[in-house]
């Protein structure tokens, strides 16, 4: 409520020529230029994707877990997919890995969650009235849109869709003869994936430009919160890596099409001998995973953001070490680029490359490590609210340490050698990776739900959601290291021929049988998130008593988000229970002038600045004159 | 497993008894309307998810801790190569260090939670930074970690390095869905070359004849490797990527059609020491594919066996060259070179040659 004032109070009577003509349905909703309308876009894609993602996983988890189970009920979805015993085909076994992994990462993490978010909060927190190109954002989301339908499409080839893992590596995603799915739903996958990156950069450019262009008066990059820092450095790995993929993809779609060697070499397949000579199969995995390692981070690094700013808010505490924040998140972003290789141990590049890359991929760690320390610290004498965003991020941070500590094992090139491929890899980047980003993306949606949709969504709910799914977390992925321990390789349609694999039936159950129960808990997200949007409690206009600008916009802020001058930054975003202040949060737009109660004594020195700071509304102003 | 499934139908049991509980509490908190200045975000429930945190940790450790030992017999085979036995070494040193880490943070990451969880007569600790900690806890790990990689990275050299003059060379090739083998033959241990475009229904790794150290190669019908003594794997593929998992050996190593690749180890156990050890009398050691290759994938393996070096050495001799297998083949050897692919081609010849390879 406080809060509501202090931006009344700062914001007067200014109704300056910004004004609203009303917008029919198909611009106000669907092909919107507003940001806050593309983000929702985003956001629900993304959560379709996700239980359409969650649900191919419980079907191979099935197999897995019984091997034996008659599985006919599924054949009027599946039809030919199901053999005439009743079970699934092999081939599509490894289909549905393949679209797990292809839309969790990338519809899924990448669009769902940075697409949301980014579009979501840049203009809120930074104070602008929208992206620095509304129409470029609309074409990223509608290319978004293309590339999931293509995807989507791909399901229902008579060969299948694309399966040769998400890696799809060549030469046996090259070449048709080598199973169905490299066939037409290979090629659906490639065009999908190109759109897809074009999508990804017309997204990023724009987050980068509005972060640097557009921050309202006083807000200087020392003082944007981490989200925002997350969000940057997220689109500047995408803008540099994305390229890569797209060119990687490219070749290979050439060496399909064209009958070009890029990938391909001495092979001999179905009975002939391939004209190609002279290419290299490891040529596309350094390319992939030129973008793939830094894709982690991609996916990771805007949870990061998102949880850093939850958890500070919900421990009424300033962030621990704000610029130790943003450096470790500069350091994993610039060393994202150069530890790719890590993944390609075994594939018989040269050894000492693989002495480099062991190298910096420990060193990854430090940054990664003074992260968690950090939060660790923010919640130490704090005075928690365990909203079920907060809840979240806090589960956030235990699987990020769960899953991260094992990258210190895999990272070893000479441990990687056994456990390489296996399923301690799985266990490791579902917990590090896949879950902490799903963990953030979840929280990042109870945290801002009210300001989407100005309505609450059920926190009992939420906090029922959170221990179902976090339980349920640990209990897929944690004994899968044992099974990854005992050497069982990934991707295997069944664990007959590995040495051993009648001691682990059961606890491939027990993994299956725990999937499938925090995949159905995720139904109380669903009907939490759809329920909330119509029926949820009226939001106030900052429900967490946050810092941060966007909760100085009304309950449903219009498009330009302030219907008045955007409110001036003075200070940085995480003035939680100062000592001296009357309310235990002091928001970003309120001028140290305003409380000399609290200030620190190099503070005061800032209130001399807060009158430059005012003068640079004119050209503020200015600045969107014709957009 | 049966525990298992027990605790985990537990965990959901007071989970649900929780849901019930809880919404009756929301129905009473929604007729009361809440107290006016308490921050409304802080619910009722504040407190149970405090403790969830400490009740999650617990059992959390509990069921890790169980699992973790119940498993241990199925999941932690022996290694029988000597370099598995180096790195086995380190993974559970480095697992021990991840441990502790663990144990540490999650503990201090949970106690935080229950112990700090909100209390309307308290004010948090402005605490925005502390140098000298966030300088401890960047140096700690960084020396934790160069230690990790300076032993790791020793390991990796030592396996990497050149394997040695006398090892045993075999070659592995990997095809849609199985190993194929061959070994140098009797003669000077060097395996003749190969060319793809040479590979027919017979002569399936495309083995070159123009080259006179094929004419002693051999592919067995099954894989032998002598104990204790290198043994120098050259793979290759003919199709699309697969890779070598031998999970005894702590052995991987991907095939790459048009890129051989190579990876060299000494055995520490026969097979039937191996099936005496583990009670198994039909145990035999694997080469499983580790890289997706398609729909045969999971069935994609072969038995091995270590022997005895002298066992190995009678094994081998006993081998035909593929020329004596398949004498037709003769026709393929150039003119000039035809009288000594003859002596191959002959299996009297054979008998009365002494084997170089594993003399040691």
């Amino acid at each position: 409520m406080v809060a509501t004032e202090i931006h009344e109070h700062d914001t007067h009577a200014h109704h300056d020529e910004h004004e609203h003509h009303e917008l029919g349905f198909v611009q106000k909703y669907i092909f919107s230029e507003d940001h806050k309308i593309i983000a929702k876009q985003y956001l629900i894609s993304g959560i379709i994707w996700a239980f359409f993602g969650g649900a191919m996983s419980i079907l191979f988890r099935l197999q897995l877990g019984f091997p034996d189970m008659d599985m006919s009920f599924l054949r009027p979805i599946l039809g030919h997919w199901i053999t005439p015993e009743g079970h699934l085909e092999t081939e599509f076994y490894l289909a549905l890995v393949t679209m797990h992994g292809t839309v969790m990462v990338f519809f899924v993490l990448t669009a769902g969650l940075s697409g949301t978010f980014s579009n979501f909060l840049i203009p809120l927190q930074i104070g602008a009235r929208d992206m620095a190109s509304g129409f470029i954002n609309m074409l990223s989301y509608w290319f978004f849109f293309l590339s999931s339908c293509i995807m989507f499409a791909s399901l229902f080839v008579e060969t299948g869709p694309a399966s040769g893992g998400w890696v799809i590596y060549p030469p046996l995603s090259a070449l048709p003869q080598a199973m169905p799915g490299s066939g037409l739903g290979m090629t659906l996958w490639i065009f999908s994936m190109a759109i897809f990156v074009v999508s990804a950069l017309m997204g990023g450019i724009n987050y980068i430009c509005t972060v640097i262009n557009l921050r309202t008066r006083g807000m200087s990059f020392t003082k944007m919160p981490l989200t925002i820092w997350a969000f940057f450095l997220t689109a500047i790995l995408g803008l540099l890596s994305f390229p890569v993929l797209f060119s990687g993809v490219l070749l290979l779609f050439f060496d399909r099409t064209f009958g070009t060697s890029f990938y391909l070499s001495e092979i001999y397949i179905g009975g002939e001998a391939l004209p190609n000579i002279g290419g290299s199969a490891i040529l596309y995995q350094h390319l992939f995973w030129f973008l793939g390692h830094p894709e982690v981070y991609i996916v990771l690094l805007p949870a990061l953001g998102i949880t850093s700013e939850i958890i500070a808010t919900n421990s009424r505490k300033p962030i621990f070490g704000y610029r130790a924040m943003i450096f470790s998140m500069i350091g994993i972003a610039f060393l994202a680029f150069i530890v790719w290789a890590h993944h390609m141990f075994i594939t018989g590049m040269n050894p000492f490359l693989g002495s480099v890359f062991m190298f910096l991929t420990l060193i990854i760690a430090v940054p990664s490590a003074v992260k968690s320390f950090n939060y660790i610290t923010t919640l130490w004498k704090g005075n928690i609210v365990f909203t079920p965003a907060m809840l979240f991020s806090i589960g956030l941070v235990s699987l990020f340490i769960s899953g991260g500590l094992t990258g210190i094992i895999l990272g070893n090139s000479a441990l990687d050698i056994q456990l390489h491929d296996t399923y301690f890899v799985v266990a490791h980047f579902h917990l590090v990776m896949g879950a902490a980003s799903f963990f953030g993306f979840v929280a990042g949606v109870y945290h801002w739900f009210p300001k989407m949709f100005g309505r609450m969504m059920n926190p009992q709910l939420g906090y029922i959601h959170f221990w179902l799914t976090f339980a349920g977390i640990y209990l897929v992925f944690f004994p899968m290291h044992y099974i990854g321990i005992a050497g069982f390789p990934r991707r295997y349609y069944a664990f007959t021929s590995v040495n051993g694999f009648e001691d682990f039936t059961d606890m491939n159950k027990f993994i299956t049988i725990a999937a499938g129960l925090t995949f159905a808990s995720q139904a109380l997200f669903a009907w939490n998130f759809v329920y909330s949007i119509f029926k949820g409690k009226v939001a106030p206009a900052n429900p967490w008593r946050s810092n941060t600008l966007e909760w100085t916009t009304p309950v449903n802020p219009e498009h330009g988000n302030w219907p008045g001058e955007i409110p001036a930054v003075y200070r940085w975003p995480y003035d939680y229970s100062k000592p001296g202040a009357a309310e235990d949060f002091i928001p970003q737009n309120v001028p140290y002038s305003a409380t000399p109660e609290s200030n620190l004594p190099h503070e005061n020195e800032e209130i001399t600045k807060e009158k430059e700071i005012e003068g640079l509304l004119p050209y503020q102003n200015e600045s969107y004159i014709g957009r | 497993m049966n525990y298992l499934a027990g605790i985990l139908s537990i965990v959901f049991l007071v989970l649900s008894i929780f849901v019930i509980k809880r919404s009756g509490a929301l129905a009473k908190s929604l007729n009361s309307e809440s107290v006016a200045e308490e921050f409304s975000a802080v619910t009722g429930e504040n407190k149970w998810n405090g403790i969830g945190f400490v009740v999650f940790f617990v059992l959390g450790c509990i069921a890790g801790v169980w699992s973790f030992m119940d498993s241990m017999p199925q999941m932690f085979q022996k290694p029988n190569s000597v370099h598995g036995v180096t790195t086995d070494t380190m993974f559970w040193i480095s697992m021990s260090v991840i441990t502790f880490a663990f144990f540490v943070t999650s503990g201090a990451l949970f106690y935080f939670s229950w112990k700090y969880q909100f209390n309307k007569n308290r004010v948090a600790k402005f605490y925005p930074e502390n140098h000298t900690l966030e300088l401890i806890w960047t140096i700690i790990p960084a020396i934790i970690m160069a230690g990790l990689v300076f032993t790791g990275w020793k390991a990796w050299s030592s396996i990497m390095s050149e394997a040695p003059k006398e090892a045993v060379v075999i070659e592995v090739v990997g095809q849609q869905f199985g190993w194929k083998v061959r070994y140098a033959g009797v003669d000077n241990n060097k395996l003749g070359n190969y060319d793809y475009k040479k590979i027919d229904n017979t002569n399936d790794l495309g083995i070159d004849l123009s080259d006179e150290n094929s004419f002693d190669d051999f592919i067995p019908a099954e894989m032998h490797i002598p104990k204790g003594v290198p043994v120098l794997l050259r793979i290759r593929a003919k199709d699309v990527l697969h890779s070598v998992f031998m999970p005894d050996m702590r052995v991987k190593m991907d095939a790459v059609p048009g890129m051989p690749t190579k990876f060299w180890f000494t055995a520490t156990q026969t097979t039937d020491e191996k099936r005496a050890e583990k009670g198994n009398p039909e145990y035999n050691y694997k080469i499983n594919c580790a890289e997706i290759c398609g729909n045969g994938h999971f069935g994609m393996s072969i038995n091995f066996f270590v022997d005895e070096p002298e066992d190995f050495k009678k094994w081998y001799n006993e081998q035909k060259s593929f020329l004596t297998m398949f004498p037709e083949y003769l026709e393929k050897v150039p003119e000039k070179l035809k009288t000594k692919a003859a002596k191959y081609a002959t299996p009297a010849v054979e008998e009365a040659k002494e084997v170089t390879v594993a003399a040691n």
